[in-house]
């Protein structure tokens, strides 16, 4: 649906030039939520403007539906540009206009009749649950209904494709759950793409089935989450499970993290290892964590005993991630 | 002082000051606002960054805001007598008026433009807007409050310069202060017309701030 394809772009400042993105090769799949993280300053922000051209990169190809935008002529970027909602970290709602009218705008540009508009305008708050603030003003709304407001502008004209720039940064918890909800809400009732761009990883971690993280303009990591959360050596794995204080295991013993996926996070794998391998479990400490709408858990614990060899490769067998310290 | 020649004579010079600013006024909007957003939108942080257009633009609109009036209004009558058919009177003071007026309220429009959210921009250049769209759906009503103070400011310089029109014969408020009150010496006329004066100002700067409120929904 997306692809970025050897993306360059360096802004000239007075000093020194930033590189802002280098070498960036990115795909997003048809009905996928892709998150994009990053501390800041890593190019987010550049990256998800090169994907409307709101920013043109220096180099590379961006392909959207088929769609080389970057070979484009100004009237068909406008054109192939309705096809893609975006929302940002300010909402950026005109003030001078009422909520309904603000989501009448791209409409508007459209060339939709007046009437029209307004019902489409009406449905599109409905949606969002807003129906009855069309006529306030973006002054009289709390930052949570506004990014709704921003949310039923952007899918006003029917986008396959939603770009979020920090959505829901400037948002408080409460807000930053509404809202997330309803992003995840609408990538399944109407199978819209998003990407979206966040430092919280809490965001990624509940609405995501993919992500990257972004760092001085590279890409250094992406894929499926599931993919990333099975690898031990992924960063994004280790970002998504803030560790675990280390402890000295007692003499003798082994200590070792495991990290529950999949099926075998339903059984009593540690009954079952005590059980066949005689071993001792000391559980040193553990969290559980919802990760692209699964239930991913992690204990840290000490093993002792004289098959704790063979109990920890019954464990990989088993599916499970284990990590074990020295 | 005979009231009964002095009323008629006040308002009737009251007019005159009317005619004067308000269609220098309306003349001034229509070819400085085009001006303004012209200079907004090929300005370096602008839509459609042009430099050399830019700095040319202002240099010449530096030149004009730093002539004085009183020199503007002599050294145009060729000008003047070329546009209007006269140099003398209450229409010939229009186009200097005018052309005065339009560097100042061309800036006033470019500043109030700068000062609407880039955000914005990216909002319906998002959405597939040009810079049409731009520019009538989102900088002008954005900007809308800023433009209205804007243009009572201009309305106010424009009273001032037009006490100078009285140069040319132009007549209005402010030429009847000069000629009676300060050059003849006739205090009370010179006080009344003052007065008048500062009524009308006072009028427009509350009338331009009221209309500029209104028009803000922040």
């Amino acid at each position: 649906m997306i692809e970025l394809e050897h993306v360059y772009k360096r802004f000239e400042q007075k000093d020194f030039p930033v590189e802002a993105l280098r070498d960036v090769t990115l795909r997003v799949g048809k009905g996928e939520v892709y998150g994009v993280v990053g501390p800041s300053g890593a190019g987010k922000s550049t990256l998800i403007r090169c994907v409307n051209l709101l920013e043109r990169p220096d180099q590379g190809r961006v392909v959207v539906d088929s769609l080389e935008l970057t070979a484009l002529s100004a009237d068909a970027l406008a054109k192939a540009r309705r096809q893609m909602g975006m929302i940002f970290q300010h909402f950026n709602l005109l003030s001078s206009r009422t909520a309904l009218a603000n989501v009448a705008l791209p409409l508007e540009i459209e060339g939709m009749e007046a009437k029209a508009r307004e019902a489409k305008a009406r449905e599109m708050l409905d949606l969002v649950g807003l129906t009855d603030k069309a006529d306030s003003y973006p002054a009289q709304l709390s930052g949570g209904q506004k990014q709704r407001v921003g949310i039923a502008r952007a899918l006003a004209t029917h986008p396959k494709i939603l770009l979020s720039d920090e959505a829901t940064s400037a948002l408080d918890p409460q807000s930053t759950q509404s809202i997330l909800v309803l992003l995840k809400q609408l990538n399944e009732e109407l199978g819209l793409t998003i990407l979206l761009i966040t430092h919280q990883m809490e965001v990624v971690k509940q609405v995501c089935d993919h992500v990257a993280l972004l760092e001085s303009g590279y890409c250094v990591e992406q894929g499926a989450i599931t993919d990333l959360i099975a690898d031990p050596n992924s960063r994004l794995s280790r970002a998504f499970f803030p560790r675990i204080q280390e402890q000295t295991p007692q003499p003798g013993a082994v200590s070792a993290i495991i990290t529950f996926l999949g099926k075998a996070a339903d059984e009593p794998v540690l009954a079952t290892l005590v059980r066949s391998y005689n071993v001792d479990v000391n559980i040193l400490g553990g969290s559980i964590q919802t990760v692209a709408g699964k239930r991913i858990g992690q204990l840290q614990v000490e093993l002792a005993g004289e098959q704790t060899a063979q109990a920890l490769e019954h464990l990989r067998q088993l599916g499970l991630r284990v990590e074990v310290s020295a | 002082m005979n009231w009964e020649i002095w009323i008629p004579r006040l308002l009737k010079e009251f007019g005159v000051t009317l005619y004067m600013v308000g269609v220098s006024t309306a003349l001034t909007i229509m070819l400085g606002l085009p001006l303004g957003i012209w200079l907004n939108l090929t300005s370096s942080k602008g839509l459609s960054p042009q430099p050399t257009l830019y700095k040319t633009l202002s240099v010449i609109i530096n030149i004009g805001r730093s002539l004085p009036f009183i020199i503007l209004l002599v050294a145009i009558l060729p000008l003047t007598r070329f546009i209007v058919g006269t140099t003398i009177g209450a229409t010939a003071a229009i186009p200097p008026l005018t052309l005065a007026a339009i560097p100042f309220f061309a800036r006033v429009v470019e500043t109030a433009l700068n000062e609407v959210d880039r955000g914005l921009l990216e909002a319906i250049q998002s959405m597939g807007g040009n810079l049409k769209h731009a520019v009538f759906k989102v900088l002008l009503p954005e900007a809308m409050p800023s433009l209205i103070a804007g243009i009572a400011l201009t309305i106010i310089s424009l009273i001032g310069y037009s006490a100078m029109a009285g140069a040319i014969g132009g007549g209005g408020l402010g030429d009847l202060a000069i000629r009676y009150g300060y050059q003849r010496s006739e205090t009370l006329v010179m006080l009344i017309t003052v007065i008048l004066l500062v009524v009308v100002v006072q009028g427009i700067q509350s009338l331009g701030t009221n209309l500029a409120r209104k028009a803000s929904k922040r």
